[in-house]
């Protein structure tokens, strides 16, 4: 057996197992780091299919930020793990069934049209740069949607610093509207008085406290 | 002054008196309102008389004009136009004397009714719309004149609202002239469609190339369009001109003041009918299956309605049978194409009508409003003008010669004996009888209101007396005409040519030139004439027995009626028409609305239809409800679902 | 020998796991979350093989827009689940019904 489909059933076998282990586990916390797992292992399938800048696309973004800020999430949550494990057996039975037919129907679609016939290609010739085939596309053909895609990210930023942020009456901050909106009379108030206190009034004051 | 500004003025002017008296009329006051509306009636007779004059005399041509354009739409032209002919001019100078005579009769008969302004506001009215009718250029303007001297009709026999009986009276002829409109509707219509005009000239001018169309009004019957549109046409004017089975509102509207029955119901509206059949005597002409059609119903009118008049009490009803009849005399003629006869005898009839209706009025007011024949008797001591008028006025009905009904009448006659077409034998008997019946009738009713011994009770008696002059004068004047205007018209209207530009009669119906030769040797020689034909034998049959049981046997009318019981049971029930239009029609169609209106309308319509779908959609959406759980597992079910669906069908189907 | 059929085996069945955990985890929107991202993992697999035996790199283009649009909606999806914490100091799905009509 040659040592490729070693690295791809060993790879698959953890990609599935780490799988099956997210939806099962029941501790979110768990579930997260399987969820890495399963991503490492996609990682280096695709390396296997000589994609390598994605591979480290997504061991950089999705492990090393999406995750974080999942288990981040999990933690700042405190979900109690007794109520996740709850109510699991009632939809269990129809979950598999759909599974089930959902894979049958896979695999009889991926088993008789041919693809199994379609052997891997010749390997990528030396000096062959995988990043710079993909870096010529994206900045000619998919220039805009690499545009939009960058302004989605933006939005997404914007969006979840809106939907998580929180005003505290306690904290102090500037209002520059208000501050040029101000009038003198608001803040100075010109008062006449006498300079001297009257001569009766203080002693009458004293007399009757 | 122009002579369009004239005809313009001649129907504007009772309008703008119908206004001020009608809406100004506490304003204005009593004599403010009849001096106004007589003064706008008068000025419009005067106008009247000289736009006929200009006519007859100085052979004005025939003006055929729009006023105002409506509407058009489609190249169907909506307008208001006066086609002033021989015809029209005849017709407006009766309407409006007639109308004149009234005004002035009712200062006296409704003297003392709260309602006197409203009263002249609607006579107005009605002169107004009687004269749109008979000016109309289009079928358009003759449909708005129609209907509006129905509406007044209506108003003016419902002009006791307080009564029950008028009430009923006027809804009973508002919706029996429906059923009639109905038809004129339909044949307006019909003309619209197939000669793509209301106007008549255009229409008339269409008329040949109509003749050859047929219409398939039922499966496997073809009918000659014309002949579809005249009948038509016609039950409109069975409808206004109460011919028989339309016929039954007629008598019943004697429940309105008597002026309006002399004005309305005897001598102008009720001859509406005739008026337009004579006015499309072109298309008329064309179908001479509509033709007999008229003979007929106008022959069965003139006989039966006549009958049923003998058996009545109230001294109106009696003359509302009488006119009727003489309508019925009327359709004849014009089933027997003598159109101009037909109009001759609507003019002598119009004053001789009214004067025996303003009579009764007289007599009426005379006894404090009682109208019960059985209940008066010597009456021409008391009221000596009234019984001459009277007598005049019968004389004239029943054809005596020389009087103007007596041209007329006779003329129909003969007209009916040279025509050649299906019904004229019927109609000739019809029209003989009819003669009988007349005499009978009338001098029935001459001799148990005038004469013999009175039946009135002492405190009538007492108060009985003449009415005053404002009653009086219209019956003289009344008189004049209904005695002479046969004799002076009759050469130049029928055989002179008068009416030629108006009426058109094909050759070979043309009974009326036929006649030409009677009048060879000038009225008089006709007059004297009239004592030897059996016409006059027949009238004089009706006025001898009329005189041998009413005047000579006062007992006597109680035994024949005793002898004669089913014959009189019929007569008294009018045939059994009102209890057939009440117990059957009216009733029938109560009950079809009401199941209509609970099943159609109630149940299926609104339970069904309405409410039925709005539960419909309420229970689907509780149902499609339950779907939207609001949890979100319950949609992604559903996609996934959806998925495997998909999938399904990429597995199945490729 | 490694088919192309092989790979796509791989993501359909990483697909399916994915759907049966949206099953089976009612109670928590962290880990539907989690099952979502694993669902664009498996897609992302085929384009990558596809790419790759089809020798065509557009395929790889998509992945990297599914990789920018998952890790935005990641971090909606989070935003959201906190303020939601926040509200209602759970993230029971069970217990998010408002919209029921």
């Amino acid at each position: 057996m040659p040592i490729i489909e070693i690295v791809f059933y060993l790879f698959g076998t953890i990609l599935i197992a780490s799988a099956l282990s997210v939806v099962t586990v029941g501790n979110p916390i768990y579930a997260a780091l399987f969820l890495v797992l399963s991503f490492f292992s996609a990682a280096c399938i695709w390396l296997l299919l000589q994609a390598e800048f994605l591979a480290i696309v997504l061991v950089l973004v999705y492990v090393g930020a999406v995750m974080v800020l999942f288990l981040f999430v999990v933690m700042m949550l405190d979900v109690k793990a007794a109520s996740i494990k709850q109510g699991l057996a009632g939809f269990l039975p129809v979950g598999l069934v759909v599974a089930f037919a959902m894979a049958l129907q896979m695999f009889l679609v991926i088993w008789t049209r041919g693809l199994e016939a379609i052997p891997m290609p010749e390997p990528r010739p030396e000096g062959y740069s995988h990043t710079r085939e993909l870096g010529e596309l994206l900045y000619t053909d998919y220039l805009y949607a690499f545009e939009i895609a960058a302004v989605l990210l933006l939005v997404a930023i914007i969006a979840a610093i809106m939907l998580t942020h929180r005003d505290r009456p306690s904290t102090k901050k500037q209002d520059p509207s208000r501050q040029v909106r101000v009038k003198r009379e608001e803040r100075v108030r010109l008062v006449s008085m006498a300079a001297e206190k009257p001569a009766g009034g203080g002693e009458k004051g004293e007399g009757q406290s | 002054m122009h002579i369009e500004s004239v005809l313009l003025l001649i129907p504007l002017l009772p309008l703008a008196g119908c206004l001020i008296a009608g809406l100004f009329g506490r304003l204005v006051g009593r004599a403010g309102a009849h001096w106004v509306t007589i003064l706008a009636v008068a000025a419009s007779f005067g106008l009247s008389s000289y736009v006929a004059w200009e006519v007859f005399f100085n052979d004005l041509p025939v003006l055929n004009y729009s006023v105002y354009t409506w509407a058009v739409t489609d190249g169907l032209r909506f307008e208001i136009g006066f086609l002033v002919d021989s015809l029209t001019a005849l017709m407006m100078v009766v309407v409006t004397f007639v109308s004149l005579m009234v005004h002035i009769y009712t200062v006296g008969y409704m003297h003392d009714d709260p309602g006197y302004q409203r009263f002249f506001a609607y006579i107005n009215l009605f002169t107004f719309a009687m004269l749109m009718l008979v000016m109309a250029n289009n079928f358009l303007q003759l449909f708005f004149g129609w209907e509006a001297v129905g509406v007044v009709s209506y108003l003016l026999i419902g002009f006791w609202f307080r009564k029950d009986s008028a009430v009923r009276a006027n809804l009973k002829a508002f919706l029996v002239n429906r059923a009639g409109d109905f038809g004129l509707i339909l044949g307006v219509a019909a003309v619209v469609v197939y000669a793509g005009s209301l106007d008549y000239a255009t229409v008339f001018a269409a008329v040949p190339a109509m003749e050859g169309q047929t219409i398939s009004l039922f499966p496997g019957t073809e009918w000659s369009i014309l002949t579809f549109i005249c009948i038509c046409l016609f039950i409109g004017a069975m409808g206004k001109s109460a011919q028989v089975p339309l016929h039954v509102w007629l008598p019943d509207s004697m429940e309105g003041p008597t002026p309006i029955s002399a004005l309305i119901h005897a001598a102008t509206m009720v001859t509406a009918g005739i008026f337009m059949v004579a006015r499309l005597s072109p298309m008329f002409e064309a179908s001479v299956p509509a033709l007999s059609f008229i003979l007929v119903i106008g022959a069965i009118t003139a006989l039966f309605m006549g009958l049923v008049g003998i058996v009545q009490t109230d001294i109106k009803r009696v003359v509302a049978y009488s006119t009727l009849s003489q309508l019925g005399y009327m359709t004849v003629a014009l089933g027997v194409s003598a159109y101009s006869v037909a109009i001759f005898h609507l003019m002598t009839h119009a004053f001789f009508k009214a004067l025996l209706f303003l009579a009764a009025g007289s007599v009426i007011i005379a006894l404090h409003h009682k109208q019960d024949l059985r209940q008066m008797g010597g009456l021409a001591k008391y009221l000596p003008i009234t019984a001459a008028t009277a007598w005049l006025g019968s004389l004239a009905l029943i054809g005596f010669p020389f009087f103007s009904g007596f041209y007329s009448k006779d003329l129909i006659i003969e007209a009916v004996k040279l025509a050649d077409r299906p019904g004229v034998a019927f109609a000739t008997f019809a029209v003989y009888a009819g003669v009988v019946i007349t005499a009978l009738y009338s001098f029935r009713m001459l001799y148990l209101a005038f004469h013999g011994p009175t039946r009135m009770d002492e405190a009538t008696r007492a108060h009985a007396h003449e009415s005053p002059w404002v009653v009086t004068v219209p019956l003289i004047l009344l008189a004049i005409p209904s005695v002479l205007i046969g004799y002076f018209t009759v050469v130049p209207l029928l055989f002179g040519g008068a009416l030629a530009d108006a009426i058109f009669v094909r050759e070979a119906h043309d009974v009326v030139a036929r006649l030409a030769y009677k009048f060879e040797d000038g009225p008089f020689a006709f007059g004297l004439h009239g004592f030897l034909t059996p016409v006059f034998w027949l009238a004089m049959l009706g006025v001898g027995l009329a005189t041998w049981i009413y005047l000579f046997n006062p007992g006597m009318a109680e035994t024949v009626k005793q002898r004669l019981l089913p014959l009189w049971k019929i007569l008294d029930n009018k045939y059994g028409f009102d209890d057939f239009y009440i117990k059957g029609v009216t009733a029938g169609t109560l009950k079809l609305s009401s199941g209509l209106s609970s099943r159609g309308d109630g149940q299926i319509i609104d339970g069904w239809l309405v409410n039925g779908s709005a539960r419909l959609v309420g229970r689907v959406s509780a149902a499609v409800r339950t779907l939207q759980s609001g949890f979100v597992f319950h949609y992604a079910f559903a996609m996934i679902i959806g998925l495997v669906a998909m999938l399904a069908s990429f597995v199945l189907l490729r | 020998m490694l088919t192309l059929a092989h790979f796509l085996t791989l993501g359909a069945v990483l697909f399916c796991i994915s759907v049966a955990g949206i099953f089976l985890n009612r109670r928590n929107v962290l880990i539907l979350l989690m099952c979502i991202e694993l669902m664009l993992l498996a897609v992302n697999i085929n384009f990558v093989a596809f790419s790759r035996f089809l020798d065509n790199m557009d395929g790889q283009v998509f992945v990297f827009f599914i990789l920018t649009v998952a890790a935005a909606e990641a971090a909606i999806g989070l935003a959201i689940l906190v303020v939601l914490f926040r509200n209602r100091r759970s993230i029971d799905v069970e217990e998010l019904s408002d919209l029921r009509g």
